[in-house]
């Protein structure tokens, strides 16, 4: 594994993201959106307001936190295989050494940082806005550990999956467009999950937290494993799968690397 | 080649399958270390499926080959791309990156010593100094497929395939591709050119071969117009010969036939050898000899006249 090239990678497309507008649009916008939204539920929350209107304020808080690591990479990690194959960029990439789980990796760093970073600095304004200006029964709630840790936790778990999957459809899709609905719809069941944790269907505890944190990340560990598997230099280039050898047992029958 | 020298491509048997389609059919040919070797065929004929293959970009369905020395395996993939490079038919820029950003990246890709002085050198050789730090977004096609070919040289490759490197280019810029090329093979870099552009083949390649789904015939140029045309002899006189018959009956001239009032066209074994002669009989004749020469043929009529001749191929 050459962490030169992996770096090579992520500054590129780094430098890519920086000068397209959209990705930097939405990348702009959404995470506004996300910040506004929950400060106005939990600002009209009152001291007297019921235990159960107070979670079902904070759950959507929460759930808004969790949403941005899914909804956030696919926009990114959807594009980095089918787009770099609509502009004709992919083949000159595919002829040099670089080994197809670095070039991943790669890209998957690539998204996995600003999105990351982005949902990390949204729910520090966040904290810090509820710290400062609202009711104290909000502020018990939200500053509660194990919810603390959870949401710590699952978003850079929560992104890589999402990234994985955006990989994952952008690898197979025709079309970018139809790579980034398709991986952002196939990323919404993780919600699903989230909203258990976030409306506290089920209540997190440090060691529930950390159980579902492992499992979470052997799930991104297996995700990427298939990834890897699913990017087929033969498939990528030419639309057809690599063919089997028909003709001579002598014959070459994979020639990627 | 000497002996001792191992080729840059030894490619035996090659075939590659597309389901029911056949796009590549038992090809075999060598490539010695420095040579410019082009690749000719109509669309469709499998040259780039033939370049995808020995860069282990797709899969050979039957067949082997060495390039740069090593086997075409799974196992040789990293290896095999480390020692070669390709210029695609389309630049594959990215748009929105500078000149220098799109060759830093292959540099960090091949993981290149002193990446910035090996950027600068590329630069000078495609004469792109100046543009280094614009945006491929601004760059004329030509200007594009010259920072490909910089792209193509920036590891320093033992062998290049250019596919289609002069596609859709303008005459001024085709000649600036062809001049690079040149530089390239000064370099001792060996050259996989295809094309269908002939007098492209014609003027940089010291040997082509000719695909049409198979490969119909390999060699220098000019032995594949000998091994293909008879020679012929184009006699123009000021008047019709009276009697040609007894006139072309000299030593080296097989047959003759007339091509218009004056204008005889002579097959011979050998043009030296018949062309005094045929001048020696004219004058006896007392014919008025405005020109006589041995007709020319170019690669263009050796490859319409197997391309044309080809019924199995693709196109």
């Amino acid at each position: 594994m050459s962490r030169r090239r992996i770096a090579a990678v992520v500054r590129k497309e780094v430098r890519e993201f920086r000068r397209n507008r959209f990705v930097v649009g939405t990348m702009g916008v959404l995470p506004l959106v996300f910040l506004v939204s929950p400060l106005v539920t939990i600002f009209r929350v009152p001291d007297s307001a019921s235990g159960t209107q107070v979670k079902a304020a904070v759950g959507v808080i929460s759930l808004l936190m969790l949403i941005i690591p899914v909804v956030l990479p696919p926009v990114i990690a959807a594009y980095s295989v089918v787009g770099e194959r609509d502009q004709g960029t992919l083949e000159p990439v595919l002829t040099t050494p670089v080994p197809a789980g670095e070039l991943l990796l790669g890209k998957a760093a690539a998204a996995f940082l600003p999105s990351v970073g982005l949902a990390y600095v949204i729910y520090a304004v966040v904290l810090v806005a509820i710290r400062v200006g609202a009711a104290r029964v909000v502020r018990a709630v939200v500053f509660h550990p194990p919810e603390l840790l959870a949401q710590l936790l699952f978003v850079p778990l929560l992104a890589l999956w999402s990234i994985w999957l955006g990989i994952a459809v952008s690898t197979r899709a025709s079309d970018v467009r139809v790579a980034q609905q398709l991986a952002t719809l196939a990323g919404l069941p993780v919600l699903g999950f989230t909203s258990l944790i976030s409306f506290q269907v089920v209540t997190p505890s440090v060691p529930l937290t950390v159980g579902l944190a492992l499992a979470l990340l052997a799930v991104d560990v297996a995700a990427a494993r298939v990834v890897a598997r699913l990017f087929d230099r033969e498939r990528l280039i030419t639309g057809a799968r690599g063919a089997r050898p028909v003709r001579r047992a002598r014959s070459a029958t994979r020639a990627t690397g | 080649m000497s002996a001792r020298e191992e080729p840059a491509l030894v490619v035996d048997r090659l075939t590659k399958r597309f389901g029911d389609r056949l796009a590549v059919e038992d090809v075999s040919f060598g490539v010695a270390p420095g040579e410019v070797f082009g690749f000719l065929g109509p669309n469709g004929a499998g040259k780039t499926t033939t370049v995808r293959m020995l860069a282990t970009l797709i899969r050979p369905t039957a067949g082997t080959a060495r390039v740069a020395g090593l086997r075409l395996e799974p196992g040789n993939g990293v290896a095999i791309r480390r020692r070669i490079a390709v210029m695609t038919e389309s630049p594959g820029l990215y748009l929105r990156l500078t000149v220098a950003e799109n060759l830093a990246y292959f540099a960090g890709l091949y993981e290149l010593e002193r990446p910035r002085e090996r950027i600068e050198r590329v630069l000078a050789a495609v004469d792109l100094t100046s543009r280094a730090h614009d945006l491929c977004l601004s760059l004329s096609k030509g200007l594009r497929q010259r920072v490909a070919l910089a792209r193509a040289m920036l590891s320093e490759p033992a062998i290049v395939f250019l596919d289609e490197p002069t596609a859709g280019l303008d005459p001024v810029a085709s000649r600036e591709v062809h001049g690079l090329i040149g530089g390239l093979r000064e370099r001792g870099v060996t050259v996989f050119l295809t094309t269908h552009r002939l007098e492209e083949a014609e003027r940089l390649c010291d040997r082509v071969a000719i695909l049409n789904t198979r490969l119909l015939t390999i060699g220098r140029p000019d032995e594949l117009r000998d091994r293909l045309f008879t020679k012929t002899l184009v006699v123009r006189i000021a008047a019709p010969l009276a009697e040609p018959e007894a006139v072309f009956a000299v030593p080296g001239v097989d047959r003759w036939r007339a091509d218009g009032p004056g204008r005889y066209l002579l097959t011979v074994a050998d043009a030296r050898v018949a062309a005094p002669a045929v001048t020696r009989a004219l004058v006896a004749a007392g014919a008025d000899v405005l020109s006589l020469a041995e007709a020319q043929h170019s690669l263009e009529d050796v490859y319409l006249e197997l391309v044309d001749g080809d019924g199995g191929g693709a196109r």
